[in-house]
């Protein structure tokens, strides 16, 4: 509710609307031809992603000037902040569409296909056994599942080392502490990197050793779904690090007025919890 | 309460935006965006409903007459597609963009020119959904809940489908932030929470659905999309998968959707019926639980789509008890109306004869909701037409009729001037004649047996489809007397007072002028 000084602020007229829509049409029907191994996909999936590389440096741009001039009045900062959490609620809900199917499988699908009195059980797969982790009764092709305790545990160490960093570099920005914030905004960039790097090296080494792949079946899919969202989700992380990186090099955020860093922040801490998930549920279980 | 509309001009931002087509491109005026919603919703509306009369002109006699069995089954797939992500669902946003601000008393959305990006994602779907139609193979054709293993097979079509779903997810999912964060953060000082006007509750409550419910549909389409060119397993049974998974995960954002298409109505009549009995909302707090109650609930009834797919006992039981309690805070709904109405100085004016329409006939598709939720019985009328007529009354005389209600109601105060009253009286009886037409014949096909989504049927169900086909005609046709009514009002209405309707008592009406300013109360009203 309103009881600042000044207007909230509601921007002028954007084009960049428009052209994040027409990369997402450039995008959509490239991406459509393309799994359809239609060449044309490939040069629409490039010219849409680069357009919405431009719509984005141009948009992000713009909102960071409007809230370095000091057009965001405490109410807009609350706008952003229930935005941000939203957003991030929808992530999770993402997420779980995703857990939910790995744990329908492991649960109830696969224990069903194993059953002796299912119509599949008994005519087709009788001496399918069930046990997780499994690449399902019809697919033939062996693989070793991906162990918790080597990489993955490293990895684990790496992002809540991270969201250490990051909360240090906050804390570092509210006491004004510059050298500081950007030293620990580095570290966080840096063990976000060096998490993505490990994640590669992991798949590498499921697709060349373990011969565990995306098409390994129940494990498969889900193992290389669930972890692949959430390295992209990593890597947009840092990503939005970096930017938050820059702009406090360029002088931007103030120790009462930062919320882009703080969104950025949540994100981060986001993207950590739900790799514990991951860790404890994909990896361990 | 001092009327506030005097100084809003010339402060903070400029008023100057770009003419022509190039204001509609780039605005982000609420009132602008929500116009462009309506339109757009209006024109996937004439879209669908063209599909459905090839549905039904096909079906106007057995045997195969105009459209081939894989068309019409593309025809029955993108006309539930359009009509729900396309008509219903953007209508609805349409109305919060409109409404939402006026009523709580703020200048704009919170995020408005992310309110722009969400519009403007909609043309881009509906390209792709439509024109999959025009690509080799044919637009998806499994049904608008695309079930696996039909849509993991399909082609081209179906592809596009799955990135248009994507698309209007991404599009719902940045509305409903938007409305959340305007409704949470910028409601005039003194409009408490258990203040605001009821349409602005239910879209509250809507939007926590949407954000809760559609990424959970981006993922089902992205394992659909997988399945289909990435070689997983999710809903392949050699690879350990099931075909049931995607229909758990697909209805647990599906029916949670039913809602978010009939809350906001609860909304639009809840205004329209107060206003034309001239009386407050009866039960207000209890409408607000209901409305929640209704929401919570709306989570955990989704395997009642599935009751023949194979589930355990147990199962089928909570979800048939589950289902039926919902019918509890619904009935308080309808009980507050019908408490609304009693005793009221009513008058019938089109939007009122809408509202009141809508409670008639919407009871009607509630409780054959009921009976759906019955297990045995649903076993027997799984997949029939019965089930097409009951999903029919919820969403045609359902939403569809609320979105009429509201836009007789409001299109004074968005325009400055009035519809043709005879006229919408005229619209109101001849949808509400030839939709009962059209649907009430087909809760007896579907109980005598004839099945969904088939082309061909049995003699004995000729004389049923040919009344239902003329009924759908007659609709169809008389929703162009609403574009009519529409155009004309705009063009040339008598012009419309402040207050149109004496019993109106919200912020829109009772604090800002008509035709509604372009930017309006940049400076808060004080609510007591």
């Amino acid at each position: 509710m309103s009881q600042e000084s000044g207007h909230y602020y509601v921007p002028a007229p954007s084009t960049y609307p428009i052209i994040g829509s027409t990369a997402l049409l450039f995008m959509g029907s490239g991406a459509a031809l393309t799994m359809n191994k239609i060449e044309l996909g490939y040069g629409l999936l490039g010219i849409g992603f680069a357009i919405l590389i431009y719509m984005m440096f141009g948009w992000f741009g713009t909102v960071a000037r409007e809230s370095e001039s000091g057009k965001y009045n405490a109410q807009v900062d609350v706008s952003f902040r229930w935005g941000m959490s939203w957003f991030i609620f929808s992530e999770v809900m993402f997420f779980c569409a995703f857990f939910g199917a790995l744990f329908y499988m492991r649960n109830l699908s696969i224990p069903w296909l194993a059953e002796e009195s299912t119509v599949l059980g008994a005519n087709f797969w009788s001496s399918y056994a069930g046990a997780w982790p499994t690449a399902g009764p019809g697919v033939h092709e062996e693989f070793t599942p991906m162990g918790a305790w080597g990489l993955p545990a490293f990895n684990t160490m790496l992002l809540l080392t991270s969201g250490v960093t990051c909360t240090l570099a906050h804390w570092a920005l509210k006491e004004n502490r510059r050298d500081g914030l950007k030293k620990w905004l580095l570290a966080t960039v840096f063990l976000g990197a060096l998490f993505i790097a490990c994640q590669a090296y992991e798949y590498v080494h499921a697709y060349n050793d373990l011969n565990l792949k995306l098409t390994s079946g129940a494990y498969g899919s889900t193992f290389f779904m669930l972890t692949g969202f959430h390295g992209f989700h990593v890597t947009i992380g840092t990503i939005m690090l970096l930017v938050i990186y820059f702009r406090s090099a360029a002088g931007h955020f103030t120790p009462e007025h930062h919320f882009g860093f703080e969104g950025v922040a949540w994100y981060w801490h986001f993207v950590d919890v739900v790799w514990l998930g991951l860790f404890i549920f994909v990896y361990l279980m | 309460m001092a009327a506030v509309h005097g100084d809003a001009h010339g402060h903070g931002h400029d008023d100057h935006h770009p003419s022509g087509i190039m204001r509609w491109v780039t605005t982000t005026n609420h009132k602008d965006i929500g116009t462009m919603y309506l339109w757009f919703s209006f024109a996937m509306f004439l879209v669908g409903g063209t599909l459905a009369m090839g549905i039904r002109a096909e079906l106007y006699q057995p045997g195969i007459q105009i459209l081939e069995p894989e068309l019409f089954n593309q025809f029955t797939t993108l006309h539930g597609l359009i009509m729900v992500f396309g008509a219903i669902m953007p209508a609805f946003v349409g109305f919060a963009n409109w409404q939402v601000p006026m009523m709580i008393g703020a200048p704009d959305m919170a995020f408005a020119r992310m309110n722009n990006w969400s519009f403007w994602l909609l043309p881009v779907a509906a390209t792709l959904l439509v024109g999959s139609f025009f690509v080799p193979g044919g637009a998806a054709a499994g049904g608008w809940t695309f079930y696996p293993p039909l849509s993991t097979q399909g082609g081209l079509g179906v592809d596009l489908m799955i990135f248009a779903v994507h698309i209007l997810g991404a599009s719902s999912i940045m509305g409903s932030i938007n409305i959340i964060t305007t409704i949470l953060n910028m409601r005039a000082p003194g409009m408490t929470l258990m203040k605001m006007p009821m349409f602005v509750w239910t879209w509250l409550i809507t939007a926590y659905l949407l954000v809760l419910v559609m990424p959970v549909l981006a993922g089902t389409v992205t394992m659909l999309l997988t399945d289909r060119h990435f070689g997983t397993s999710f809903f392949n049974a050699a690879g350990g998968g099931d075909p049931v998974m995607f229909q758990h995960i697909f209805w647990f954002f599906g029916h949670p959707e039913v809602y978010i298409m009939i809350l906001p109505s609860f909304g639009i009549v809840s205004e329209v019926i107060p206003t034309f009995s001239r009386k407050p909302l009866f039960g207000y707090s209890s409408m607000v639980y209901a409305t929640a109650s209704i929401a919570i609930l709306s989570c955990f009834v989704w395997a009642h789509h599935m009751f023949t797919a194979g589930m355990p006992t147990v199962g089928q039981l909570f979800f048939m008890y589950a289902t039926m309690l919902i019918a509890v805070p619904t009935g308080v709904k309808v009980f507050n109306w019908t408490a609304t109405m009693w005793r009221g100085s009513m008058t019938f004016e089109t939007p009122m004869l809408f509202s009141i329409g809508f409670i008639f006939l919407f009871v009607i598709g509630g409780f054959s909701g009921v009976i759906c939720a019955i297990v045995p019985i649903d076993i027997q009328v799984q997949d029939t037409y019965y089930v097409i007529a009951h999903f029919h009354y919820v969403l045609v005389s359902g939403s569809l009729f609320a979105l009429f209600a509201g836009a007789y109601y409001w299109i004074p105060k968005w325009t400055g001037r009035m519809y043709n009253e005879t006229l919408g009286k005229w619209h109101f009886w001849l949808s509400m004649f030839f939709f009962n037409l059209t649907f009430f014949v087909q809760h007896f096909l579907g109980l005598a047996g004839m099945p969904r989504r088939i082309p061909d049927y049995a003699l004995q169900f000729a004389d049923f489809n040919m009344i239902s086909s003329i009924g759908a005609f007659g609709f169809g046709t008389t929703q162009l007397l609403f574009l009519y009514i529409m155009i004309s009002c705009i063009r040339s209405g008598e012009k419309a007072p402040q207050k149109p309707w004496d019993g109106a008592t919200t912020l829109e009406w009772t604090h800002l002028p008509t035709p509604a300013p372009y930017h309006s109360f940049e400076k808060p009203p004080i609510v007591n």
